[in-house]
């Protein structure tokens, strides 16, 4: 009984993190993978910044899901995720100024994000809170995932550098594109196109190891 | 349609209004709560990150002390700010020295305003240091203003000497195309980044107009630091 719950739990977490992948799968909250995945640093720190908001307010949803009645569920939920997006303002302004700068409007945008009110309202007002908090544990770091595989790459391309070290020396052209807006959505693309054929040579291989079984 | 299908799923205002408010207070709890325990930390923060940048354009700077220029002279920021009064920052060395003054200069760039330091020298007259505060600039061409080892070379005496009446400068700083600087006014802006090169001239020329006709007759009131 124990290993079908926690098979269950798992199953809740993972959901996020490749099934239903925010970024990839999804392509929920374009808004903040767009634009400030220039750096690694950047995407880990909102992604961050996401998961907290998310299994916070995930949990608060989840625990008043049976006092909020439905006329007004979508107040609330905004409310809520109004009140922790303030509290990781505050929380980064006191961490680090220069992340803060970095990061700019797009924390406070995170209100906006609709990964946050879709789980909200999709998830946590159904489910108990710890199937809540897995579920939106899963999705946020599904999105951090997502953001770093975009902030990664557009730093290593774009500036010739990971985490603010210099990669390839002095003599090393940037490719600038690739950290100004419209590299965003080149790389969004690539990584959707790799997805895409990943997905596709699996059901090809699948129906032909399926004609094989049949034969 | 009959009504009584209708009943049992309203829920009635009072309680919407209840649920509401319960949630918005709680909600309010919540960031007031955060807001009283980052502050100190926040403003702490944002006081390091403006020491460290004068501390890097005045390099022999320990200290700094926050004074405003107002129409009567220079006094000691604090408590009340007149209206119109300038902020800058007297940087002291370890013995208390006068070791330079750092001020703020604000421009319109390519995306948004360009807020710099400055560091003035009263000994040369000139500035000899610039630091961005905030920028939004485009990566890798407008923020070459902080790494662009020719740009920066123009901050390291750019005149800014008051003339005769020390009611303005007596050249106004200009920015120039990269490569054409003649005088020690002039700034060679960095190719490619006119834009964003502009507004660091403008920032500095439109502060110093103002400032430093009220600093320099004052000067004296800042050698020594007040203790």
């Amino acid at each position: 009984m124990k290993d079908l719950s926690q098979a269950k739990n798992f199953d809740e977490f993972m959901e996020g993190i490749w099934r239903q992948n925010p970024v990839f799968v999804m392509v929920l909250g374009m808004c903040p993978a767009l634009a400030v995945t220039v750096s690694a640093v950047n995407a880990l720190a909102m992604g961050f910044a996401t998961t907290f908001v998310l299994v916070c307010s995930c949990l608060l949803v989840s625990l008043m899901r049976k006092l909020v009645p439905k006329e007004v569920r979508i107040a609330t939920y905004i409310v809520i995720i109004a009140t922790f997006v303030t509290v990781v303002d505050y929380i980064i302004q006191a961490l680090s100024l220069e992340l803060y700068e970095a990061l700019g409007a797009f924390i406070q945008l995170i209100v906006v994000n609709c990964i946050i009110l879709g789980r909200a309202e999709a998830h946590a007002s159904k489910h108990p809170p710890l199937t809540a908090i897995t579920n939106a544990l899963g999705m946020g770091i599904g999105f951090t995932i997502g953001l770093f595989a975009l902030g990664g790459v557009r730093e290593i391309l774009g500036a010739g550098k990971f985490f603010g070290v210099s990669l390839f020396g002095a003599n090393f052209q940037p490719w600038v594109v690739m950290v100004l807006p419209p590299g965003g959505f080149f790389v969004l693309g690539a990584w959707l196109l790799l997805f895409a054929a990943l997905k596709r040579r699996k059901e090809a291989h699948l129906a032909a190891s399926g004609d094989g079984h049949g034969a | 349609m009959n009504p009584s299908d209708q009943a049992p799923q309203a829920t009635s205002a009072a309680s919407l209004v209840k649920t509401l408010g319960l949630v918005s207070a709680l909600c309010g709890v919540i960031i007031v709560g955060a807001y009283q325990g980052t502050y100190e930390a926040a403003a702490a923060n944002r006081r390091l990150a403006l020491e460290r940048t004068i501390f890097r354009i005045v390099p022999a700077a320990k200290t700094m002390s926050e004074w405003q220029a107002t129409t009567q002279g220079i006094r000691p920021a604090g408590g009340e700010a007149a209206a119109g009064a300038i902020k800058f920052y007297a940087a002291y060395a370890a013995d208390g020295s006068l070791a330079g003054i750092a001020v703020e200069g604000a421009a319109k760039g390519y995306a948004d305003v360009v807020r710099i330091l400055y560091g003035y020298s009263p000994d040369c007259q000139c500035v000899n240091g610039i630091g961005v505060v905030a920028m939004k600039e485009t990566p890798g061409i407008g923020d070459k203003i902080i790494t662009d080892e020719a740009f920066l070379a123009n901050f390291k005496a750019l005149d800014v000497k008051l003339d005769q009446e020390l009611a303005r400068l007596a050249n106004e700083v200009k920015v120039v195309k990269q490569g054409s600087k003649t005088d020690a006014w002039q700034i060679d802006a960095i190719s490619g980044a006119t834009v964003t090169s502009r507004a660091v001239g403008k920032a500095i020329n439109d502060s110093a107009q103002v400032l430093l006709p009220k600093l320099v007759p004052n000067i004296e009131q800042l050698r020594k630091k007040e203790s």
